[in-house]
C-alpha cells in the first residue's frame, strides 16, 4: 500500500529540456518529451484509471484498465506505455472506455475476497477505488468460478505478510523488486489462470533471495503484499516527514502515524537520497523506540559495584554538575571532556561541543568518526579542500566507470546500493577493490569487469599502482592537472608513482593481484568515460587510511574525474549522521565547518558568540582519552549516544579506562555496554521523539521531526542543556531551530540553512550560503575549496600487524544487512530472524587445514585477546583472510582489534588483525568475565527498577 | 601517556612525510601535524622524552619535535584551575 500522504502520477517522470503539448479533455497541458499520456493526465488533475501502474516503476501495460481514446490512432492505447506527442488529442472518459473499464474490472473482482471492511488496506486500497472510479455495480460471472480465493497466506516474513488471495497479479511487486531493489527475488510463476507471484524458486518469502526492502509492499495496489503493524494496528491518520536514523544514506521517510502510535515507515517518493526506496532497517527496523529495554528515567550510583537509583532529572543533572566541579577542581581542567554521537542530530552534537569547548573551558570532545571516516575528514582536506564528499547520490546514474573500494554498498548502503545496480544494469563498468568478493561482483544481471582481490592492508600499495599505470601510460589529463592543481605537488607526485617500484608489477606480490588486471583497470577508469571512486571503511580503517583517501583524490584530479555529475571521490559514511557530526565540530582540534581552534579570527568569532574565552590547543582524541584516564590525568566523560565499549577497538584496554574514570555519564536509551560502566545514565530520545537534521554521506542535510513526546521527558539536547546551565554556563534554546540559526550564523558552508529552507526544499546540500542559497549538489566545479587541487606522495608503508606463525591469518571486520553497528536497535527488531550471532567466516581451505566444520565453534586469537565464534565456511574469503561482524556485544570481535591506528588521525586499523583461529568447546576467558558483568550490571539496573524503599540504597556522594 | 604510544603515534607520522624530498620540508609536516593535532599534554610529554634521549624516536620526528620548541611546563591552564565562571549573558 503506498503512502496515505503521496499522490501516484502513474507513470515516473521524464526530463527533457523538449516539452510537447498535447489536448487531454479539451484541456491543453505541456508536459517533457518521453511524458506518458496517462501522467500528462494527472499533471493535468485528471487521474486516468489503472492498477498495473505506479509513478514508481516503468510502464508495464498489462492491466488493461487505463485505457484512453486517442484522435487519430486505432482503437483504444494504453494510457500507461503511450508517449505524449505534439498536438495529441485524447480523450479519458466516454461511453465505450467506461465499458471496457467495467468489464475488466469485473473480471477481476470476481476473483477476490469480498471482505473490504476487515481488509488491512480498506480506504486505502487501489482495487476497491478503481471499483468505485469506473462505477462497477455488478460483476456477471458471478463468484462460484475458479478462483484462487483459498490461496495460502505466506507470513514467514517477520514485517510482512502475502495473502495470494488477494493478489491481481499486476507484477508491481515484481518490478519494484527488479527495478527499485534489483535483487530479482520476486517472479510471476505459471501462465494464464495459473499466474501467481513467487519468491525465488517457490519458496516461502523468509527463505527466499527477499532482502525485506519493503518495496514490493509499497508498490502492491490491494492488500497482498501489507505490513503485520499495518494489520495489527490499523491504517495511520496522519504522516511526518522525517529522516532514517540508520546509515549514511539518509533516507528519507514518511512516519505514517496514529496518534504518537507510528503504524508504518514508508519511504518518501521526494526524498531525495532515496526517490522512495527504502532497506530492511529503516522501512521495519523500529521497534527499539518503543522496546521494554528503554530506559526512560534518569539514574545514578556512585561506582559501577552499586546499584542503580531512580532519581529525577533535576537531581542527575544536579550530580553530574557538582561530579565535573568536583573532579576539575581535583585534577584540573582538561580531567573531563565529552564524545558526540553520529546517531543524533547536528543541533545535538553541535551542542556537546559547545559545551565542552565553553562549559568545560577546554577541547577535549570526539565522536565516532574518529573510528570510521577521520581519515576521509583529513585527507580530502588536504587534497581537495573539504572533509565531505564531492557528490550527490545521483550522480551515480551518470557515471560510465564505478570503482567500489573496501565498501559493500548492498548490505551497508542498501538504498544506494540499489541506484548503483540500476546504473550497472544500464551498462556501466564495474572495478571492485576488497579482500573479499562481495555481492557486488556478481549478482543479478551485473558482473564486475574487475575484482582487484588484494590482501587486506595493501590499499595504497594498489592505488599507487593504479596511478604509477596513469602516469607511465599517458593516461594522464594534463590540461585539467595544468588549470586547476598545484604543479610543483603535482611534479613531485608524477615522479614518485612513475618509479618502477609501485608498478602493478613489482607490486604484485604485495597487493596479490596480477599487474595485468591491475593494469586493466587502471585504463579502464582513465578512459572509459566518468570514472567515480566509491569507497567505505575498507579504506579508512587502516594504518594507512588517509594516505589512501589521499590516493583516492589524486586518482581523481589525475584523470579529470572530479567537478561534474557522474565522477567524484565518494565516501559512504557508514553511520546516518557521522557527516554532520564532523560538521557540528566534534573533533578536538576543530570549531564547525572544520576550522582549526587554533586560527585566531575563527576563535575571536565564537568567543564573541558565546561570550567565553576558548583555548587554542586541540584536546584529547577517544584514544588519547583512554591513555589520559590510564595515566590518571583524565577522570570524566559525557558520552551522548556511543558505545565506545563495544564499538572501539581493543576493548580490554578500553574498559580499563573506564574503569579508572570516577565519573561517566552516559546518555543513551539503553543500558549499552558503556553504560555498564557508568555513574550517571540520562534517557536518551530516538530519532521520533525530536526535531533536529541529519546530514547524510552527500552532504544533504535533512529534517528530522518529533512523532511521539520524548519517553525520557527531555530530548538530548535539552539534557545537554541542562547539564550546561548546572555548570554556570548558561544555555537557553527555546528549540533547535534557535541552534540551527546560530550553526548558520557561525559557520559559513551553513549561512544560508534554516529550517524554513529546509521546509521549503525538501533538503539541501550544503555549502548552503549567498553563493549557493539552493545548496551544492557537486562540489569543486570550477575551482577546488582550497583553490589548486594538491597532489600528495602516498609511500605505502605496511601495517606493523603482520603475519607469523602464531597469528597466520588476517581478520577483517565488516557489517552485514539486517543489522546496524554495535546493533543497540536493530538486535531489538525482528531483524534478528536474519542474523542472530556474529560468525566468523574462513575459506574452506584454511578451514579444512584446522579441521573446521560449518558451525564448529572456534577461538579466534589475536595479540590483543581472544574471544570464540561460531564457523561458517565461505569461499568469499580469500585463503589467508577471515571475516566477522561486531553487532553483538557478546562476540568480542573488537576484543581481538589492536590499537594500531591510522598515522594522521588515529582511526582504528580494524580491518587488519594478524589472528589464528582453533577448534574450542568453551567460551573464550573474557567471554565467562563479560557475561558475569553483563548479568551483574542487568541486576544492579533491576535493582533500580524495583521501588526505591525496598533497595535502601544510599545516595552517591 | 605512555611514551612508547607516543613514539609510536609520532614514528607513524614521520614515515607519511618521510617521502618529502626535502628533509626541512618532512621536519616541518611532522611538525605541523604533531602541533595541530595533537593535545598540549601530548606535545609536552613527548617533548621531555625527546629531552631525555628520544630512544626509540625515529630522525625526523625527533627532528621535528626538537623544532617545535615546547616549554618544559605548561604555558598557561595549570592544573587544577576551576571551570570558567558563568558569564552574566545569555550564550543561547
Amino acid at each position: 500500500m503506498q503512502s496515505i500522504a503521496e499522490r501516484d502520477l502513474g507513470t515516473p517522470a521524464r526530463v527533457s529540456p523538449k516539452l510537447v503539448t498535447l489536448t487531454i479533455d479539451g484541456q491543453q497541458i505541456s508536459v517533457p518529451e518521453g511524458t506518458s499520456v496517462m501522467r500528462a493526465a494527472a499533471l493535468a488533475g485528471t487521474s486516468v484509471p489503472k492498477l498495473c501502474a505506479t509513478d514508481q516503476l516503468e510502464a508495464f501495460g498489462s492491466c488493461r484498465l487505463c485505457l484512453v481514446q486517442i484522435e487519430g490512432m486505432k482503437g483504444y492505447p494504453a494510457s500507461c506505455t503511450t508517449p505524449v506527442t505534439q498536438g495529441m488529442k485524447v480523450a479519458t472518459q466516454n461511453d465505450a472506455l467506461a465499458k471496457l473499464r467495467r468489464g475488466v474490472m469485473e473480471l477481476y473482482i470476481s476473483d477476490h475476497p469480498l471482505d473490504c471492511l476487515t481488509c488491512p488496506a480498506n480506504g486505502h486500497c487501489e482495487l476497491q477505488d478503481m471499483a468505485g472510479a469506473v462505477g462497477l455495480r455488478e460483476v456477471r460471472y458471478g463468484y462460484a468460478g475458479a478462483n484462487h480465493l483459498s490461496a495460502p497466506k505466506d507470513e514467514s516474513n517477520p514485517y510482512f505478510t502475502f495473502d495470494a488471495s488477494k493478489c491481481i497479479v499486476c507484477s508491481r511487486c515484481v518490478r519494484a523488486c527488479d527495478e527499485q531493489q534489483g535483487t530479482l527475488a520476486l517472479t510471476i510463476d505459471g501462465r494464464g489462470f495459473a499466474s501467481k507471484v513467487a519468491a525465488s524458486q517457490n519458496e516461502s518469502f523468509l527463505d527466499s533471495e527477499c532482502v525485506s526492502c519493503g518495496a514490493c509492499v509499497q508498490a502492491c495496489p490491494t492488500a497482498t503484499l501489507s505490513e503485520k503493524s499495518l494489520i495489527e494496528i490499523g491504517q495511520a491518520e496522519h504522516s511526518v516527514v522525517t529522516t532514517c536514523a540508520y546509515c549514511g544514506v539518509g533516507c528519507s521517510f514518511r512516519a505514517e502515524m496514529r496518534g504518537e502510535e507510528v503504524v508504518r515507515m514508508v519511504p518518501n517518493k521526494d526524498g531525495h537520497a532515496n526517490h522512495g526506496h527504502s532497506c530492511v532497517k529503516g522501512r521495519f527496523a523500529i521497534g527499539y523506540a518503543t522496546h521494554p529495554d528503554r530506559i526512560t528515567k534518569p539514574m545514578i550510583r556512585s561506582s559501577i559495584n552499586d546499584p542503580w537509583r531512580e532519581v529525577s532529572w533535576e537531581e542527575a543533572i544536579a550530580y553530574s554538575a557538582s561530579e565535573i566541579k568536583r573532579i576539575q577542581a581535583k585534577y584540573g581542567r582538561d580531567s573531563v571532556g565529552a564524545i558526540t554521537s553520529s546517531r543524533c542530530s547536528c543541533e545535538e552534537t553541535y551542542l556537546v561541543q559547545k559545551l565542552v569547548r565553553a562549559a568545560f573551558g577546554n577541547n577535549n570532545v570526539d565522536t565516532c568518526a574518529r573510528v570510521c571516516h577521520s581519515p576521509t575528514g583529513y585527507g580530502l582536506k588536504a587534497t581537495l579542500g573539504e572533509s565531505a564528499g564531492t557528490q550527490d547520490f545521483d550522480s551515480v546514474m551518470q557515471s560510465d566507470v564505478i570503482v567500489v573500494i573496501g565498501a559493500n554498498p548492498t548490505d551497508a548502503h542498501p538504498v544506494f546500493g540499489s541506484q548503483m545496480k540500476r546504473r550497472l544494469r544500464e551498462g556501466a563498468r564495474l572495478i571492485i577493490v576488497d579482500p573479499r568478493r562481495i555481492d557486488l561482483v556478481r549478482t543479478p544481471h551485473i558482473q564486475a569487469d574487475y575484482h582487484l582481490q588484494l590482501r587486506p592492508g595493501t590499499n595504497v600499495a594498489m592505488l599507487n599502482s593504479l596511478a604509477h599505470v596513469i602516469v607511465t601510460e599517458g593516461l594522464l589529463r594534463e590540461d585539467f592537472v595544468r588549470e586547476r592543481c598545484e604543479p610543483e605537488a603535482f611534479e613531485k607526485w608524477r615522479r614518485f608513482v612513475a618509479e618502477e617500484r609501485n608498478s602493478p608489477e613489482a607490486m604484485q606480490s604485495v597487493t596479490g593481484v596480477p599487474a595485468a588486471t591491475v593494469r586493466a583497470a587502471a585504463r579502464l577508469y582513465a578512459t572509459g568515460g566518468n570514472g567515480a571512486i566509491y569507497y567505505g571503511l575498507g579504506v579508512t580503517e587502516h594504518s594507512q587510511g588517509s594516505t589512501a583517501v589521499i590516493g583516492i583524490a589524486n586518482l581523481a584530479m589525475a584523470t579529470a574525474n572530479i567537478g561534474r555529475p557522474g565522477v567524484g571521490v565518494n565516501p559512504l559514511r557508514g553511520q546516518n549522521n557521522v557527516q554532520g557530526s564532523c560538521d557540528m565540530g566534534s573533533f578536538p582540534h576543530e570549531y564547525p565547518g572544520y576550522r582549526h581552534v587554533s586560527d585566531a579570527a575563527t576563535r575571536a568569532l565564537f568567543e564573541a558568540a558565546w561570550k567565553v574565552p576558548l583555548r587554542p590547543e586541540p584536546g584529547l582524541r577517544i584514544p588519547n582519552m583512554f591513555e589520559a584516564a590510564l595515566d590518571g590525568e583524565f577522570k570524566a566523560l559525557y558520552l551522548q549516544g556511543e558505545d565506545i565499549a563495544q564499538s572501539d577497538p581493543n576493548t580490554q584496554h578500553v574498559t580499563a579506562a573506564l574503569t579508572s574514570m570516577e565519573c561517566i555519564i552516559v546518555q543513551d536509551l539503553f543500558l549499552n555496554e558503556t553504560a555498564k560502566f557508568a555513574h550517571v545514565f540520562l534517557p536518551g530520545a530516538s530519532f521520533l521523539e525530536k526535531d533536529g537534521v541529519f546530514i547524510n554521506a552527500e552532504r544533504r542535510i535533512s529534517r528530522i521531526r518529533q512523532v511521539m513526546r520524548p519517553k525520557g521527558t527531555y530530548t538530548d539536547w535539552e539534557g545537554t542543556q541542562l547539564l550546561s546551565n548546572a555548570l554556570g554556563y548558561p544555555m537557553n534554546y527555546g528549540n533547535t531551530s534557535e541552534i540551527m540559526d546560530e550553526i548558520a550564523r557561525l559557520t559559513p558552508t551553513f549561512h544560508s540553512v534554516s529550517y524554513e529552507r529546509l521546509d521549503r526544499l525538501g533538503s539541501i546540500q550544503w555549502p548552503c550560503n549567498e553563493q549557493h542559497p539552493e545548496g551544492t549538489p557537486v562540489m569543486h566545479v570550477d575551482t577546488f575549496v582550497r583553490g589548486k587541487g594538491k597532489f600528495l606522495v602516498t609511500e605505502y608503508v605496511p601495517t606493523e600487524e603482520k603475519v607469523n606463525a602464531r597469528y597466520p591469518l588476517i581478520l577483517t571486520t565488516g557489517r552485514i544487512l539486517s543489522q546496524y553497528n554495535v546493533g543497540a536497535q536493530t538486535r531489538r527488531t525482528a531483524n534478528n530472524t536474519w542474523h542472530d550471532e556474529d560468525r566468523v567466516e574462513i575459506h574452506p581451505h584454511d578451514a579444512e587445514e584446522r579441521g573446521i566444520s560449518e558451525d564448529d565453534w572456534v577461538g579466534v586469537q589475536s595479540r590483543a585477546g581472544e574471544t570464540v565464534l561460531r564457523a561458517r565456511i565461505s569461499p568469499r574469503m580469500q585463503p589467508g583472510v577471515i571475516y566477522t561482524t561486531f553487532h553483538f556485544p557478546d562476540s568480542g570481535a573488537n576484543v581481538i582489534t589492536t590499537d594500531n591506528s591510522d598515522w594522521a588521525t588515529n582511526c582504528p586499523e580494524y580491518k587488519v588483525t594478524a589472528v589464528q583461529v582453533v577448534r574450542v568447546n568453551q567460551p573464550s576467558e573474557w567471554q565467562r568475565r563479560f557475561h558475569e558483568f553483563d548479568e551483574r550490571q542487568r541486576e544492579l539496573l533491576r535493582e533500580a527498577r524495583e521501588p526505591a524503599e525496598a533497595l535502601g540504597a544510599g545516595a552517591p556522594r | 601517556m605512555n611514551p612508547r604510544n607516543l613514539v609510536k603515534m609520532a614514528n607513524d607520522i614521520g614515515r607519511f612525510f618521510a617521502s618529502e624530498p626535502q628533509r626541512t620540508d618532512a621536519v616541518a609536516g611532522i611538525a605541523n601535524h604533531l602541533r595541530r593535532s595533537w593535545d598540549p599534554r601530548m606535545l609536552r610529554q613527548i617533548a621531555a622524552y625527546v629531552r631525555a634521549g628520544g630512544a626509540g624516536l625515529d630522525e625526523l620526528p625527533h627532528e621535528a619535535v626538537q623544532s617545535l620548541n615546547i616549554p618544559e611546563t605548561p604555558a598557561t591552564v595549570p592544573s587544577g584551575e576551576p571551570v570558567p565562571g558563568a558569564r552574566t549573558s545569555s550564550a543561547g
